[in-house]
């Protein structure tokens, strides 16, 4: 089974070793894994911003790129739900290489639904003996449905999942919103800050890295360096713990 | 209500550091969310009635034509007269001008957002006649000369101690502060009005075709006074709200008053059908209905034409994240939240509403709450397109999404500036790993540090470990 891994830009360019997590996971799940060199970026910050044109090349590129692999794999829910969602409902609709874009999108996974639902794992390598609490993203929750996968690996891995009241409310990062509104973007990220605060965990997990860096970048600047912000990714792999 | 909508991040930044608001703001977002879920979870079949609602608003808005002519035919049969509004000036001028007529010096009104967005308050105050609003929360904001927060509830951003001191000194009574007590003292001073007002306008919440029906919705029985006991009746409203049949107003009703608050029903439904006919024992002697386009034509067959969809509920309000920190009046018109920042920036120029369209995380919190389905987040993008086209966003950010576009599209270019990018931010993290300030761009790091990058991107990283392979 030959497995694309599709890194995003950000875990690219600032946290590198979730892209290497998800490839220990792949790879002790026994698949033969590609890394197309030539990747760089779902084209999701040019659709928000109203660039359309620029998402459409964008993903015409990935397209191409990930064209003879069974599957395609991302350590992201809202660079999924761009490739999965925004292409085939909205991009490329009303032209001819749609077809090729539902192809594309029918064997793209978020990697814990993946893991989950495609390689059906029943075991992972890590091992995390804290307590969590989990972090929504907005697309992953709401354009792809994931809420039990993430927590079933964290699970798996030994980790205690403290729930967090608002767990599904947006963290306030939003892409460009975050710089463009910064202010409010801001209030949001504390509302969810206090949130984790509450819940008692010691590290608050999800499965995108724009909140991640978001929380991680309130809780430090409020003077929390305490409470861990982690990918699943990095937990479910062995790659950090407690 | 006098535009403010060009200046959305200003107020938004205002409203943050408003400790009262924020308060307020936070006691009201338990009760909409929490009642919300409480109702869909209970009514068991809720996606299914959702597809039916926004297939009965889908099928008037294809027929907009036909039932309008419908409604006036049905309506006129039954003694109202229909007027109808192209703009916001129209309404007014067609609404007083019928007052002037039948010697009006005093006008009750129960809630109307219309109203609101054709200042119809104002033109009936610069006709030298008094108008009184009669549902509570306007009643209220009446009195603290302040527009609607909300849809729903226009008062929301007030709290009880703040509604009491604007009663002390609007009715001269000693300061009560227990709900029950204020609301009787509001009900009696309105009694007084019911009873002298000449004209009664209402909104209405749908207007039926096949029956000539108006019909309002309300939890205090206000709109039943204001639509019998002055002896003219006049009704305003958007094209868009007709419906086809009674039928359709059951689907609709069975998601409104749940959207909106978490209520199975609401406590009263005013549905309106002529003035007062022979052997009526009570009634208006005159009953029109002001149609008004104001902009709305334009939306149909366009790229936004879902957002006619809308049956005025404040779901979307309610559960935005953006909303619940800011409150109604940051977003500077009538309509707040994502269905205002749809409906301002086509209503009033996407010029004068630069940042509404941007003001979503695109969480998709409203879109999963819409009653009739509309996909705002999807249509708020549209807008982002529209003012990229349009070259309507600042320079910088369009000279940056260029730079960006350009170098994702060149991977050899992208790798050596992401190689480097990565290697200066995370020399500007220092020790902590942690860059506590941006030059030139502070929207993040006010508020926020940004973590800093590991050093080498996954790519370099990777090409290093596959070459160093057997």
């Amino acid at each position: 089974m030959k497995v694309g891994l599709f890194v995003t830009c950000l875990v690219d360019l600032i946290r590198p070793g979730i892209g290497f997590a998800a490839l220990k996971l792949l790879e002790g799940a026994r698949c033969e894994v590609v890394v197309p060199q030539a990747q760089t970026c779902c084209g999701q910050p040019g659709y928000n911003s109203g660039g359309r044109d620029i998402a459409k090349a964008l993903a015409r590129k990935v397209l191409a790129e990930f064209r003879d692999c069974d599957y395609v794999v991302a350590p992201s829910g809202s660079c999924s739900g761009q490739m999965k969602v925004a292409t085939v409902h909205d991009l490329f609709k009303d032209e001819p290489d749609l077809p090729e874009f539902e192809r594309l999108a029918a064997k793209w996974h978020e990697l814990s639904d993946f893991l989950v639902n495609v390689l059906k794992v029943e075991k992972v390598p890590g091992k995390y003996a804290g307590t969590i609490t989990y972090h929504d993203s907005c697309a992953g929750l709401r354009e792809l449905g994931l809420k039990m996968q993430p927590r079933y690996l964290l699970q798996m891995a030994g980790a205690k999942i403290a729930e967090m009241d608002g767990a599904e409310v947006c963290c306030g990062f939003g892409g460009t919103f975050s710089i463009k509104l910064g202010d409010i973007s801001t209030r949001m990220c504390e509302n969810k800050c206090e949130s984790v605060r509450a819940s008692g965990a010691g590290a608050i997990v999800g499965g995108d890295l724009g909140c991640l860096l978001n929380i991680e970048g309130r809780l430090r600047r409020t003077g929390d360096k305490a409470t861990k912000v982690l990918h699943f990714a990095q937990v479910i792999a062995g790659e950090e713990r407690a | 209500m006098q535009l403010q909508s060009m200046f959305f991040k200003q107020r938004a930044t205002e409203k943050l550091g408003d400790e009262l608001l924020q308060g307020n703001m936070r006691k009201a977002k338990g009760k909409f969310v929490d009642g919300r879920a409480k109702a869909v979870a209970e009514f068991g079949v809720w996606e299914e009635a959702r597809t039916h609602a926004a297939k009965v608003r889908d099928r008037a808005l294809a027929n907009l034509d036909a039932y309008l002519v419908e409604f006036e035919r049905k309506a006129t049969a039954r003694g109202a007269v229909v007027h109808w509004a192209e703009t916001a000036e129209d309404a007014c001028r067609i609404i007083v001008d019928i007052a002037a007529r039948n010697g009006v010096r005093k006008i009750t009104k129960s809630k109307s957002m219309v109203s609101e967005e054709v200042n119809l308050n104002e033109a009936f105050e610069a006709a030298g006649m008094q108008v009184v609003e009669t549902d509570l929360g306007e009643y209220i904001l009446q009195l603290a000369h302040e527009p609607p927060s909300h849809i729903v509830a226009p008062a929301v951003h007030k709290s009880k101690e703040q509604v009491a001191d604007l009663f002390v000194a609007a009715h001269g009574k000693p300061r009560l502060t227990e709900i029950p007590a204020m609301t009787r003292e509001a009900r009696e001073a309105l009694r007084e009005h019911f009873l002298t007002a000449d004209m009664g306008v209402s909104g209405s919440n749908f207007i039926i075709a096949e029956t000539g029906t108006t019909l309002t919705v309300t939890n205090e029985g206000n709109a039943d006074m204001v639509t019998t006991l002055p002896r003219i009746h006049c009704v305003i409203t958007g094209i868009e709200k007709v419906i086809g049949t009674l039928e359709d107003f059951a689907s609709l009703i069975r998601l409104l008053p749940r959207s909106a608050i978490g209520q199975t029903i609401a406590n009263y439904h005013t549905l309106t059908t002529g003035p007062k006919m022979p052997g009526d024992v009570d009634g208006p002697e005159q009953m029109h209905v002001v149609l008004v386009d104001a902009g709305r034509t334009k939306l149909l067959g366009g790229a936004m034409q879902e957002m006619l969809r809308c049956i005025r509920c404040g779901a979307c309000m309610n559960h935005c994240p953006v909303y619940q920190n800011v409150g109604g009046h940051a977003y500077g018109w009538v309509y707040p939240g994502p269905m205002g920042s749809i409906l301002t920036p086509v209503y009033v120029g996407l010029e004068n509403a630069r940042d509404l369209p941007n003001a979503a995380t695109f969480c998709g919190a409203c879109a999963v709450a819409c009653p009739v389905k509309i996909p705002l987040p999807d249509l708020m993008r549209k807008l982002r397109e529209q003012q990229f086209d349009r070259k309507l966003r600042p320079w910088p950010e369009r000279v940056v999404i260029a730079a960006w576009g350009f170098a994702v599209t060149r991977p050899a270019l992208y790798a050596l500036l992401s190689r480097i990018g990565a290697r200066v931010a995370n020399w500007m993290g220092g020790r902590d790993g942690l860059i506590h300030a941006l030059p030139g761009i502070d929207g993040w790091t006010k508020g926020r540090d940004m973590p800093a990058p590991a050093g080498r991107t996954f790519r370099d990283l990777y090409r290093q470990k596959e070459s160093g392979r057997p």
